[in-house]
């Protein structure tokens, strides 16, 4: 792209910008169109004060790293921002006084949720597999990634699109759709970011210099082709203006609800399943320093996961309008979902055969076993849960909250943590970690929060869904909905706790991350010599 | 015959057929006679490019998917120094 044409693309962009917000209908949008104006002023003024420079010849004989290191300090920001807004959550759900006047219609809990959650799916875990993708995709092709710059602007328009969405949520911008709360200006952008990043990821496989396309890139293509398909169809909506951000779905009824858990459910399988799944099978066998331990295994793995998960969603939706034959479907799928499932986390831990012992000595690895002991813990009870007997007991609880988390805190979070560690000494050229004992920390802190998270949940979700049935002789419901919220209240508060400490070992593995990349590096560490006086 | 039915029926047999198919074919290849060697080599591969990528090869253009070796399935033996 000539000089010319970046300046009067960036200029033109900002100005659009301006009369948007000038027009906007709504806060929210106005918002929105401000940040993209300053956004676009600031590409400008760089367009401009770099015209005529000439860009510099991409070396073709190295990996395209500075993006992945840049992937590594959003997902390490954006983890702790997630975290500490689901802990502010967690205690307005305790005290419903953190809920204050002041706050109410931008700091309030119904405000907070969206952000939380997208925060750690989409701004955490979404960074965390950009990052991941970009550099598994290029050590497993023995290419550098390929569109040059496309990459950067994979990176930054992500970011753009985690900022405007997160301001949009506070100021009341959402279609009410839960994981695709973002509206349909947001949607747009985010399909062109989306699309960026899955032809960077396809023209580095299509250059690859190894016959072979490694598993993990499998799993992290199918993550982004399928992701892109659930966007743009459970996005299709019709803006009311163009200036304002509320746009009518374009499905109504129940067709709109199983498109919606369409979507949500392989959000969940494909998203933080297939990505995460495609991190696995590259971090682990790094880590332990030998192959994964049966490579069929993880195809025949792919496939049924590819072929199984796309039926399971309607699970979300028992005793609703849905047809039971559906939500039959939908249950009778999660099940078999499970023996894939199964099948992939022995796979994962078996890789380990033969270096269990590196488990005493390695906190790293210990990590990406937990997080596959939390995938298999997460698999089984998920399919359990969508039978719809015990769904009648588990929906609209707090249960649900539990597994949620168990699966997001417990698999996604942890194998994210562990690629963390293992990429950014990598990424900075350090030979090892500023802090194993750090590492340590931050393994104990998180599983006990997960462990307080998850038992809390399960207690109080599965006491709450006893109550709402219980009924009396005469057969009247014996609880009002406030007596459960009351009854409640000593698992929020270990909810909130468990919460804190998964939050400590962020903060932790932050530091530590910090001080690995940018600190003084420390001397190895060597044990005294051992003197045996001769006799 | 409405639409509805018509493709009810069509996906109830013919295309779950077809996918039961796919899936069935799909582990079928996998366990196919002599593929062992294949599978062990491709487990191999996050151990053999870590710090650089593999030039390219003169002469041809590097946005094709061919290799230094071609699709000789013989040269999966090769160790990781005689493939560059």
């Amino acid at each position: 792209m000539g000089d010319g044409i970046r300046i009067a693309v960036w200029g033109l962009t900002a100005l659009l910008a301006a009369i948007a917000a000038n027009w906007a209908r709504d806060l929210a949008f106005q918002v929105n169109m401000l940040i993209v104006m300053v956004v676009a002023a600031g590409l400008f003024v760089r367009a401009v004060r770099r015209a005529g420079e000439a860009a510099a010849p991409a070396p073709q004989d190295t990996y395209m790293d500075d993006v992945i290191r840049a992937g590594a300090i959003a997902t390490t920001f954006w983890g702790i921002v997630g975290f500490l807004v689901g802990v502010v959550i967690a205690l307005q759900l305790a005290f419903p006084s953190l809920n204050p006047e002041a706050l109410q219609g931008i700091g309030n809990f119904g405000r907070l949720r969206p952000l939380h959650t997208s925060a750690v799916i989409f701004a955490f875990g979404g960074n965390a597999l950009i990052m991941s993708t970009f550099y598994i995709v290029q050590r497993t092709c023995a290419a550098r990634l390929w569109g040059g710059n496309l990459a950067w602007f994979v990176f930054w328009g992500y970011q753009l699109f985690i900022v405007l969405a997160a301001t949009g949520y506070l100021l009341g911008a959402t279609q009410s759709k839960e994981y695709a709360e973002p509206e349909w200006h947001l949607d747009l952008w985010l399909t062109v970011v989306w699309l960026a990043f899955l032809a960077v990821t396809f023209g580095t496989i299509l250059r690859r210099r190894e016959p072979h396309i490694y598993v993990a890139n499998w799993f992290l293509l199918a993550f982004i082709i399928t992701v892109a398909m659930l966007h743009v169809v459970n996005n299709l909506s019709i803006p009311v203006s163009i200036w304002g951000s509320k746009s009518v779905q374009l499905f109504a009824g129940v067709q709109d609800a199983m498109v919606q858990w369409w979507y949500g459910h392989n959000a969940v399988g494909f998203f933080l399943t297939a990505g995460f799944l495609g991190m696995m099978y590259y971090f682990v066998p790094k880590q332990a320093g030998r192959p994964v331990y049966s490579y069929r295994l993880s195809i025949v793995h792919f496939w049924a996961l590819i072929f199984l998960y796309i039926w399971a969603g309607p699970h979300h939706l028992h005793y609703t309008a849905l047809p039971d034959w559906a939500s039959t479907l939908g249950m009778v799928f999660s099940v078999i979902l499970w023996m894939p499932s199964w099948g992939g986390m022995i796979n994962g831990l078996m890789t380990l055969s033969g270096a269990w012992d590196r488990l005493r000595t390695d906190p790293v690895l210990r990590m990406m076993v937990i997080s596959l002991g939390f995938y298999g813990m997460s698999t089984f009870e998920g399919p359990m849960m969508s039978i719809r007997a015990v769904n009648s007991l588990s929906h609209y609880t707090d249960w649900t909250i539990g597994h949620v988390h168990s699966g997001a805190l417990g698999w996604n979070g942890m194998i994210t943590f562990a690629a963390l560690y293992f990429l950014v000494p990598r990424l900075w050229g350090r030979e090892r970690l500023h802090s194993l004992a750090a590492v340590n920390w931050h393994f104990w802190l998180a599983t006990i929060g997960i462990v307080l998270y998850a038992a809390s949940m399960w207690v109080t979700g599965i006491m709450e869904g006893l109550m709402w049935r219980e009924v009396d002789a005469n057969g009247f419901l014996v609880n009002s909905f406030a007596d459960t919220v009351a009854a409640k209240f000593p698992m929020y508060l270990i909810r909130a706790l468990g919460g804190v400490l998964y939050l400590a070992g962020a903060l932790l593995m932050a530091w530590n991350l910090w001080m690995t990349a940018f600190g003084r590096v420390r001397p190895a560490v060597r044990p005294a010599p051992v003197s045996v006086p001769a006799q | 015959m409405e639409t509805y039915t018509l493709l009810r029926h069509f996906a109830d047999s013919w295309v779950l057929l077809a996918l039961f198919a796919i899936f069935v074919g799909a582990v079928l290849w996998v366990w196919r006679p002599g593929s062992r060697r294949l599978h062990d080599d491709a487990g191999l591969i996050p151990f053999r490019h870590e710090d650089r990528p593999t030039p390219a090869r003169r002469g041809s253009p590097d946005s094709t998917g061919d290799t230094p070796h071609g699709n000789d399935p013989r040269s999966f033996a090769l160790s990781p120094e005689t493939r560059r």
